[in-house]
């Protein structure tokens, strides 16, 4: 790098993720992205709420779904979303170590989120034979369920590449933007599961 | 000099120190919220009366996310508005259009 972009108190920005113009771009990019991903899950919600209903003689929503496991997979991901609040107060702060450390939390709460939805697909496909090719229902449901799967699946990735690819690097105006985004990005997740659990799970168990 | 920097730094810290607890309020208010929704599924009230108050429940919590956690209430967030209230919209299109237009 031909500047030097890390941080000291006497130069420290107010919100180091968008004191470059790199910075700003990146926000507004995955803004852009963010919007685009409303349209997706929309669609997938749209299918499954047509479809669900559609069991084919197979197990209905009534069947399978419980409320215990929702409930603690609502949890850990509302918590993780708190955690990554933390992580961009201390980055803030200019206090890479915390953030680290409330972001290396936030991975560790994904992780056991899914970890859950592992083990309650496991559950729906041994104990019922409730599979994506069961019923209209079974593909609509796996599809959108399996889709916000993917995406944690994809935040935590991108999360544990860049505590991993900064680790020794400490913040600085070249990677706040990126941390900065990440976290926009799984606040996302967790508004799609606030409607999943709501839509499909909450709504299944009562009509 | 420094000691006009070290001021300026204890306000933006004290400013942070505000903002981060608001944060927590939120948390706690959304922690709240999936409650009141589990609990009203789990009671097993009449499906006509719990539906309204679920769904209204996850739009209020997802504008929690949306303007504190995810900043939007901040300044400088309009074509940001713009961006998300533009999917929301082409959002409610196709959730209407495929539950109540489309014969399946």
């Amino acid at each position: 790098m031909s500047q030097d972009h890390s941080l000291n108190p006497e130069s420290f920005p107010q919100d180091p993720a968008k004191a470059t113009q790199e910075g700003k771009h990146k926000y507004i990019g995955l803004w852009f992205f963010l919007g685009g991903e409303t349209v997706l899950f929309a669609c997938l919600f749209a299918t499954y709420l047509a479809l669900h209903q559609s069991t084919a003689g197979g197990p209905s929503s009534q069947d399978l779904f419980g409320l215990e496991l929702v409930f603690i997979m609502t949890i850990l991901l509302l918590t993780s979303s708190l955690t990554s609040v933390y992580a961009i107060y201390h980055m803030k702060n200019n206090n890479f170590k915390k953030m680290q450390l409330w972001f290396g939390i936030t991975a560790l709460l994904g992780i056991a989120f899914l970890a859950c939805e592992i083990y309650e697909f496991a559950h729906y496909i041994h104990e019922y034979e409730f599979t994506f090719r069961s019923s209209a229902f079974g593909s609509a449901f796996y599809t959108l369920v399996g889709f916000h799967g993917g995406h944690v699946v994809f935040g935590l990735s991108w999360l544990i590449a860049l505590m991993v690819r900064n680790a020794k690097r400490g913040l600085s105006l070249y990677n706040a933007p990126k941390y900065n985004t990440f976290a926009i990005y799984w606040h996302f997740i967790d508004v799609v599961w606030v409607f999943i659990f709501t839509v499909v799970y909450l709504m299944g168990m009562v009509s | 000099m420094t000691d006009h920097t070290n001021k300026l730094n204890s306000f933006r810290r004290h400013k942070q120190k505000e903002e981060m607890k608001h944060q927590v309020i939120t948390f706690a208010l959304m922690i709240i919220f999936t409650l009141i929704a589990f609990l009203v599924v789990a009671a097993g009230m009449d499906k006509t009366y719990v539906i309204p108050v679920i769904l209204t429940l996850a739009v209020v919590q997802v504008g929690f996310q949306f303007y504190y956690f995810m900043h939007m209430k901040d300044k400088g967030h309009e074509v940001i508005a713009a961006l998300i209230y533009g999917g929301i919209w082409i959002a409610i299109i196709t959730i209407l259009t495929f539950t109540t237009i489309i014969w399946w």
